[in-house]
């Protein structure tokens, strides 16, 4: 016998796995695992299927972002293309194409207009489309030609300008192109609109005819790539080594800037919503095991009676947890791949575009999250069962040792943390959401812990039913306190949802309504301003406001002449030498904040002072203080910089580089420019404005922002998708809580009942308790929302937040509604169950 | 028989304090004897005079303030609470007042848990070979709360004795039973107890049990205040 024990005893640590599974088996059985399984379901449901979404998404956006670029990666130099660079992208079996980019002047009627001519080969665009009209301003349509050798497409106001129709001759050089269609959209055209000229779009073999492209020309050579993602990210890396300098590597990040301030923020939102919904499930997890830790005292102390050492206590539960982690992360994940799958196939009409296939990714996040979530959050109450004494047997009321859980906790948190930006990959979010989140549970916990004593003292003059709901919460204030928190998570996240949610998705589409600017009017003369506006004023569009702008040449910065000699960026040698819109005004623009100086005052009007961008003072190295030198008209005029300004881009509003004070340039040389809105039948007033004011140019920008229009939208449909699971975790959350202190409060109650309480008494003292534990957490709850909404508006979003009291009222009603509800129907069994079969269990 | 009268369970100057707000509180003071292996034995005493503190003592469950234990030559006191897990592992088995058995799993599985526990091969066979031994043939898929206080305690003593232990501790073993059931369980309790050569310490303030041992003490406030039945002496 006894060495048949010692060799058992040896096999011991090998039938630890088999016997966790059976106790897994036993624990789920008896209900004992199921609030832990769910929450950690939800939680690796959303943070995989958010991962899926973003995975697929993202890739998908890029896609079409990428037809911002008109390629997945681009090479710009200002060199003939390096043939290398064509041979090694042939051999990877990626589709390439060729820009050639320059400024010239075209010809016609013997009237000279500058022109931006891009030369491109077949195939071009390889992401995105060409769109083209055969009359200015007509219905147009797609074409997947270039144009023919001999043939042009313009702009409509390169037509304009020279006062030519489709089909008459346009000189370029030494040749002569027939004007066959009106180019109405090129995917790649970026840059500026007030200042870059009229597009004139040719077939890349009829460059050398025109002569045009001599030795000095500024000419931007571009190679466009297209491919599968494995094969540009090895083109990508074999191109990254062998750039030299003039070349340079354009992905679709870089596209146009207010599309990448779209995704951004979509990858925020989404970020943000796994965050919590991750964050929330750990604390119903943490919930959950407490309670699981609480009803297996015993077990670990029979375990312990019975031989098992604290190393094995450990391990047991370790492996047993390990198992219920591995099973509902792969819950989890499928869930989370058929949920995506099923979303997608919703979205699919509305996204547009076909999304690539999910990746492995999230799969490995999903997993990890489950571990990491079920492990950290579970173990430390866990933990505290190996110190269970095994006289518990003996003596229910030993409950051993607790163990230090804060360093387990933080490591937690820190694993999470690393996690999520390694899926999300913004430091800044994820680090605000966890703290904010760990400063909302402090602050949460120690409000709660106030309250409850101050309703201790309430508790004398209310009724029985009332004293009783009360004393039960005063009683066991830790376990009231982490009820409270839990429930005011839970419902600061419905809080969220519900209402900051809206505010954060509407200020975000209100950043560019329906009714922005989709049109831009240049070359206005002054005397020209006044009949504009009655012009549109007739027409019933919203009398346009016109901004006045002067030319200028920037010539040197403090006494330093200025030369693309000095700047190593294209941006920066490209903003030296273009021309700069000078424009005045009295007060700064509505989407503008200075960053450094201060706006001119009344008595500085008529001072050459300038309020320069602030991207651009970067990029020319510019500092507050400085002073430019421009040549306006001929002369040379000194400003001094009293101010850098962030301009929002994105709104599609007139904003200038460059502003100075009234009472400066009003005498030279000024053209007026405005944006307006116009809708399809407005738009038919194009023409007859532009017969009768033929110096006007009209730029149509409606393409463009119809781009960024549905990409926001489809981002709020994913964005509103994805919270779903947040909510879910909010109401697992909530279910953890009312759960929490179940047993306690069974028995007591049948404790109550056998010494002759009536069931609607204790039902009383139930919804008493509820209500109570819903209004103190729904209070916290409100405040820590319009907190927490305050902050991701200012620190993440950068929108304008307005503070709303009725979050507050919100909070206290619905910690009301909901907890009392679903803590008087979580706990109803505490009532219907026979007290003899309650006293019988225990606690 | 010089084996079976050799000492299993020694008690030396074993006492029991705690600290309380008045002072230190003594629960036991200067315990001394001696239990041969194979034997019976009734700790006997009044609620509040020790019994649950020295058998869990005695068990390895706790620790001694003052003294030694000695198990089966091993002295308690210089093992680690793991050590003493492992020693009652290979050697001790329980049966409770309130019959400890968990809730969650049947009477088999409840019953299995020592042999799993110790990595035996093929658990369930012998657990319900146990079961029938103890009449719960036909309640094997039951869950404590479906079972009778009697059939919770045999259950128990099923348990109890699954891992063929060397040393059985029972406290207050029909404490909560009618007197009839009682009297059933008793009787299996010796019946398996003679089958299997147990040394067996029981806490109880039932006289009457108490003399279906071989041997008794008797504690008051703490103390032991006699044994009844020719003992070996200490040290033997």
């Amino acid at each position: 016998m006894t060495t048949s024990r010692q060799s058992s005893l040896q096999i011991r640590s090998q039938t630890n796995f088999a016997f966790s599974w059976r106790m897994l088996w036993r624990d789920w059985r008896g209900g004992e695992l199921r609030i832990l399984a769910v929450a950690l379901i939800i939680a690796v449901t959303s943070v995989t299927s958010v991962g899926f979404f973003i995975d697929r998404v993202e890739r998908g956006l890029n896609q079409q972002a990428a037809e911002l670029i008109a390629a997945d990666l681009v090479i710009s130099s200002s060199r003939q293309i390096n043939t290398d660079y064509i041979k090694a992208a042939e051999q990877r079996g990626l589709q390439i194409a060729q820009t050639t980019q320059f400024r010239s002047v075209a010809v016609a009627n013997e009237q000279p207009q500058l022109a931006e001519v891009k030369a491109v080969t077949e195939h071009y665009p390889l992401r995105g489309e060409l769109r083209i009209a055969d009359t200015p301003f007509g219905e147009d349509r797609v074409v997947d030609t270039i144009p023919a050798r001999g043939e042009v497409w313009v702009e409509p106001r390169l037509l304009q300008a020279l006062h030519l129709n489709v089909g008459d001759s346009l000189q370029l050089g030494a040749k002569t192109f027939v004007i066959r269609h009106i180019l109405v959209y090129e995917p790649d055209r970026g840059g500026d609109m007030f200042s870059v000229a009229p597009r004139v779009l040719m077939h890349a073999d009829d460059v050398a005819a025109t002569r045009l492209i001599t030795t000095g020309a500024l000419v931007n050579h571009r190679l466009l790539i297209g491919g599968a993602a494995t094969a540009i990210n090895d083109y990508r890396r074999y191109v990254k080594q062998h750039l030299q300098p003039g070349e340079r590597l354009l992905s679709v990040k870089e596209g146009r800037p207010e599309l990448r301030a779209a995704l951004d923020r979509a990858q925020r939102f989404l970020g943000l919503a796994a965050l919590i919904s991750v964050l929330l499930a750990g604390v119903a997890v943490a919930t959950a095991a407490r309670r699981f830790a609480q009803r297996h005292l015993d077990t670990s102390a029979m375990l312990r009676c019975l031989g098992a050492t604290q190393r094995s206590i450990i391990r047991l539960f370790s492996l047993e947890m390990l198992w219920l982690a591995l099973i509902a992360s792969s819950i989890g994940c499928a869930l989370g791949l058929l949920t995506q799958m099923g979303i997608t196939r919703i979205l699919d009409q509305l996204l547009l575009i076909s999304l690539p296939g999910p990746s492995f990714r999230p799969l490995v996040l999903g997993y990890a999250t489950g571990v990491i979530l079920l492990l950290g959050f579970a173990l430390p109450p866990l933990l505290a069962l190996k110190n269970v004494p095994p006289l518990r047997v003996l003596r229910r009321d030993q409950k051993g040792a607790p163990v230090r859980t804060g360093l387990v906790y933080l490591g937690v948190l820190l694993s999470m943390g690393v996690l999520l930006f390694w899926q999300i990959g913004e430091l800044q979010l994820v680090m605000y959401v966890m703290l904010g989140m760990l400063v909302t549970l402090l602050a949460l916990a120690l409000a709660a812990y106030g309250l409850i004593k101050l309703l201790n003292r309430l508790r004398q003059r209310v009724g029985v039913a009332w004293r009783f709901g009360l004393a039960n919460i005063a009683r066991r204030p830790g376990s009231s306190v982490i009820q409270i928190v839990a429930f005011g998570l839970g419902i600061m996240v419905l809080l969220l949802l519900s209402t900051v949610r809206n505010d954060l998705l509407n200020d975000w589409r209100h950043s560019l309504p329906p009714d922005a600017p989709n049109h831009f009017l240049i070359n206005v003369q002054p005397d020209q301003v006044a009949e504009i506006q009655k012009f549109f004023d007739q027409h019933g569009v919203h009398k346009p406001q016109l901004y006045p702008m002067v030319r200028a040449r920037l010539m040197r910065i403090n006494d330093r002449t200025v030369s693309t000699d000095d700047y190593e960026s294209d941006r920066a040698k490209h903003m030296v030498t273009r021309e700069f819109n000078l424009s005045w005004a009295a007060k700064p623009q509505v989407d503008n904040t200075i960053v450094a100086g201060k706006w001119w005052r009344e008595s500085d009007h008529g001072k050459n002072l300038l309020s320069l961008e602030a991207k651009l003072a970067d990029t020319l190295r510019i500092k507050l203080n400085d002073t430019v030198s421009f040549d306006i008209n001929g002369t040379l005029r000194q400003f001094k910089i009293s101010n850098l300004r962030e301009v929002d881009w994105d709104t599609f509003n007139i904003n200038f580089f460059t502003v100075v004070p009234p009472g400066v340039l009003e005498k030279d040389p000024a053209s007026w420019v405005t944006s307006l809105y116009l809708n399809a039948a407005q738009k038919r007033q194009l023409s007859e404005l532009v017969k009768r004011f033929p110096n006007v140019t009209v730029i149509d920008v409606a393409a463009i922002m119809d781009r960024v229009r549905s990409i926001m939208d489809r981002v709020v449909l994913a964005v509103e998708f994805i919270f779903l699971f947040t909510l879910l975790a909010g109401l697992a959350v909530l279910y953890a809580a009312i759960q929490a202190n179940q047993d306690e409060r069974r028995f007591e109650s049948a404790v109550l009942r056998t010494l002759g309480a009536r069931k609607p008494v204790l039902l009383r003292g139930l919804i008493a308790e509820f209500i109570t534990l819903g209004a103190l957490a729904g209070l916290l709850a409100g405040l820590a929302a319009t907190a927490l909404a305050w902050v991701l508006a200012a620190q993440v979003f950068h929108f304008p937040y307005q503070f709303d009291p009725v979050i507050g009222l919100a909070g206290i009603g619905m910690g009301i509604v909901v907890v009392g509800i679903a803590g008087v129907l979580g706990t109803r069994t505490v009532l219907t169950q026979p007290p003899v079969v309650s006293l019988r269990q225990g606690v | 028989m010089d084996l079976q009268q050799s000492a299993f369970v020694q008690a030396v100057h074993l006492g029991k304090r705690v600290p309380t707000s008045e002072g230190p509180l003594t629960i036991l003071d200067d315990i001394n004897f001696s239990i041969p292996s194979g034997t019976s034995v009734a700790i006997l005493g009044v609620s509040g005079s020790g019994k649950t503190t020295l058998l869990g003592l005695l068990a390895g469950l706790d620790v001694p303030t003052e003294g030694q234990v000695i198990v089966n030559g091993q002295d308690l006191g210089v093992m680690d609470e793991d050590g003493r897990a492992l020693l009652r592992a290979d050697t001790v088995g329980f049966v409770f007042q309130n019959f400890q058995l968990l809730n969650g799993l049947t009477a088999l599985e409840n019953v299995m848990l020592p042999l799993e526990l110790a990595g035996v091969a093929n658990p369930r066979l012998l657990a319900s070979d146990l079961l029938d031994r103890v009449g719960l043939r036909d309640r094997m898929t039951h869950y404590p709360n479906q079972l009778s206080g009697g059939e919770q305690q045999r259950c128990a003593i099923a348990r109890a004795f699954a891992a063929q232990p060397q040393l059985l501790f029972a406290d207050e073993p029909t404490g909560n039973l009618d007197q009839q059931t009682g009297k059933r369980i008793i009787d299996l309790l010796f019946a398996l107890n003679r089958e299997q050569g147990t040394t067996l310490i029981m806490a109880t303030h039932d006289e009457e049990l108490a003399e279906h041992c071989d041997r008794r003490l008797q504690l008051d406030n703490g103390r032991l205040l006699e044994q009844t039945e020719s003992i070996s002496d200490i040290g033997c």
